[in-house]
């Protein structure tokens, strides 16, 4: 029983820092039709970045996310400008499934060039430091992590829902016909968009560095993790993001804790498939089609 | 382009003619292990063509397939003696049958899905096999990997039984997509690329073609699955469920040209071929990888459709403006390109490759 109840706590604070990724990742589908799988790989590269500028600069991972967002979400908007415009819309989805995971290929390998491949981490003085709640153990670092997380998901429904770009990109996802005629500029909303997912990686990258060990191949795992949260929770909806990272987050910690943490990964593989089983657009797919 | 009667079967007769006899030629073992693995290649890229080429279902998880057929063959002859050498092959077909069994009821669950979420799925399959592979150290050895006997061939020609029969599953493989386009079975595949709903509403049999195609191409790619474990005689799960393999495999398709007989094999002979090469000269370095995703990405921009249907369209196009000119022109002159006097025809949907 202790076992599961620590399990449940680790799951729910681990949820917040993939539903962040997560919801990058959505946002870009809802946006471009593009399921990005380089979203792991950009996720990592984050990781790295605030690596380097805490062994660099000693500059606190948690106070590093204004600088690496702003680098990712500029690279996020190059991605989108040289790799995915170019491509013809008649076959825009399966070639850009193909074309994002060459730049998440080409991520890996500029990040083993520059960091190499062996496991990083990043030891700050409070890494260790947690708390004991009626005989639970909450780390302070998961903790902050879960909050941050929850700060950046709540911006960026507020950037969605209540600013001009935000209507923009509603609109768009809605109905992208009717929203160039009415003068939404698509490639800018789908740059920005990009930019956006990059940048959610990019925080959730430093969070995520704090919280595991992580090499230049850690992407494929993070992907595999992301593009279940996203297919469990439908494609395009941040709601949908949030409960697939709640869902696949507390399943994993729970087997872990109570079972096996080699058998963790198997867990939300197969709650994803029963999941398409019953419903192949994911939980929240059809519903709110449209809505963000 | 429909090539002119006997041109087809003359190409393959030829195409097979030069591959059988290359052995003969007393070649390097380096350049003989670089055709075994393309030859593994292009099966492999013929087979995925039959799913992800011909009914647009874009698998990005036929790897887990392979290193079923990989840890099969393993598994079997940890417990079953290996004398002459080629009971591994004969032990093939059951692989290829039985892994297609295994892919129906994968097939029919992941099939409830389209497009990008069934790349998403068959993906997520390839790391739960993985996993598995990882996990069940029982059967498997875990990381710590399982062996087969080495094969008792003479060193001389030891790549020589390999090569022939994987010389012999792409004449599978390239028959049946060759039937495949020539029967019912590949219309409906392009009906289903092109839109299942209306495909399954005028009375195609969606369902069983669908799962005909997975089913197929999943076992022939188990099978080379199977020779690639006993020609490497030692597996660990990274490398027998590698996600690069699938890359790789749906590389060369692209590159070739979706949908069309003989592209994923060429594909499969320019890539591997250039992948083979730049790890040899650039050893294991991590530029392999950048200079990797960067052919990737090139093709991809360059040639959405692929090598053979881009030289298809301009020999097409050049064709029908010979045509055009003949009169005005005797010599058959051609036209300079900035003055098309046929309007550019843009591509149907459902695209009609054959060669």
């Amino acid at each position: 029983m202790h076992a599961l109840i620590q399990g449940i706590i680790l799951g729910v604070l681990t949820a917040g820092v993939y539903a962040l990724m997560a919801s990058g990742q959505t946002l870009i589908f809802g946006i471009m039709k593009i399921v990005n799988m380089a979203q792991g790989a950009l996720v990592i590269l984050g990781a790295y970045l605030s690596y380097q500028l805490f062994t660099s600069f000693g500059i606190d991972p948690f106070l590093a996310i204004p600088i690496t967002t702003v680098i990712m979400f500029m690279v996020g908007v190059a991605v989108q400008l040289v790799f995915l415009r170019p491509l013809h819309s008649d076959d825009r989805s399966q070639l850009s499934v193909l074309v994002t995971f060459a730049v998440a290929l080409l991520v890996e390998g500029v990040m083993s060039v520059i960091w190499s491949t062996s496991d990083r981490s990043i030891n700050t003085s409070y890494a260790n430091a947690s708390w004991t709640v009626l005989g639970y153990q909450i780390t302070l670092v998961r903790l902050w992590a879960f909050l941050l997380s929850l700060l950046a998901l709540a911006l960026l429904y507020l950037l969605l829902n209540r600013t001009r770009f935000g209507r923009a990109v509603r609109a768009s996802v809605q109905n992208p016909e009717s929203a160039r005629l009415l003068g939404v500029e698509s490639e800018r909303v789908a740059a920005i968009g990009f930019g956006l997912g990059a940048a959610t990686a990019a925080a959730a990258g430093s969070m995520y560095g704090l919280l595991y060990p992580f090499n230049s191949g850690s992407h494929y795992d993070l992907i595999s993790r992301l593009l279940s949260i996203v297919v469990l929770g439908g494609l395009g909806s941040i709601g949908g993001a949030v409960t697939g990272a709640l869902i696949i987050s507390v399943s994993s910690a729970v087997v872990a804790s109570t079972i096996s943490p080699s058998w963790s990964q198997m867990t939300f593989f197969v709650v994803l498939l029963l999941v398409l089983l019953v419903r192949p657009r994911g939980l929240f797919g059809a519903a709110v089609r449209g809505a963000i | 382009m429909r090539a002119p009667r006997g041109i087809g079967p003359a190409r393959a007769a030829v195409f097979f003619g030069v591959l059988a006899v290359l052995p003969e030629l007393d070649l390097a073992h380096w350049l003989l292990n670089m055709l075994v693995f393309t030859l593994m290649f292009a099966v492999m890229s013929s087979a995925w063509n039959l799913l992800g080429g011909f009914a647009g279902y874009p698998s990005l998880g036929h790897v887990a397939f392979f290193g079923i057929g990989a840890y099969a063959v393993v598994l079997w002859f940890q417990h079953h003696a290996i004398h002459n050498g080629y009971e591994p092959f004969l032990l093939l077909p059951l692989i290829g049958v039985g892994v297609a069994v295994v892919g129906l009821p994968v097939a029919a669950i992941a099939m409830r899905t389209r497009a990008d979420v069934f790349a998403i799925v068959t993906i997520t399959l390839l790391f739960v096999v993985q996993t598995l592979a990882f996990n069940l150290r029982g059967l498997t050895g875990g990381a710590q990997g399982a062996s087969i006997a080495a094969a008792p061939f003479p060193s001389a020609t030891y790549e020589r039984p390999f090569y022939d029969v994987l010389l012999v599953l792409l004449a599978i493989a390239m028959g049946l997509t060759w039937a495949a386009m020539r029967s019912k079975v590949g219309l409906s595949l392009a009906a289903v690329r092109a839109d299942e709903d209306k495909a399954a509403g005028i009375g195609v049999r969606v369902q069983a073609v669908k799962l005909l195609a997975f089913c197929v191409s999943v076992g022939l790619t188990a099978m080379v699955g199977a020779i690639w474990a006993y020609y490497q005689g030692f597996i660990y799960p990274q490398f027998a469920i590698d996600p690069l393999i699938t890359v790789s495999i749906v590389l060369m398709t692209f590159l070739g040209g979706r949908a069309t007989l003989w592209g994923p094999v060429i594909g499969a002979f320019i890539l591997e071929m250039a992948q083979q090469y730049l790890a040899y000269s650039l050893g294991g370095s991590q530029f392999y990888l950048i200079g990797y995703a960067l052919v990737f990405l090139v093709v991809m921009l360059l040639m959405p459709r692929g090598i053979l249907p881009s030289i298809q369209e301009w020999l097409r196009r050049r064709r029908r403006r010979q045509v055009v000119d003949a009169p005005a022109t005797p010599s058959g002159g051609l036209r300079t390109a900035d003055t098309p006097l046929t309007p550019r025809r843009t591509a149907p949907h459902v695209k009609e490759t054959r060669t």
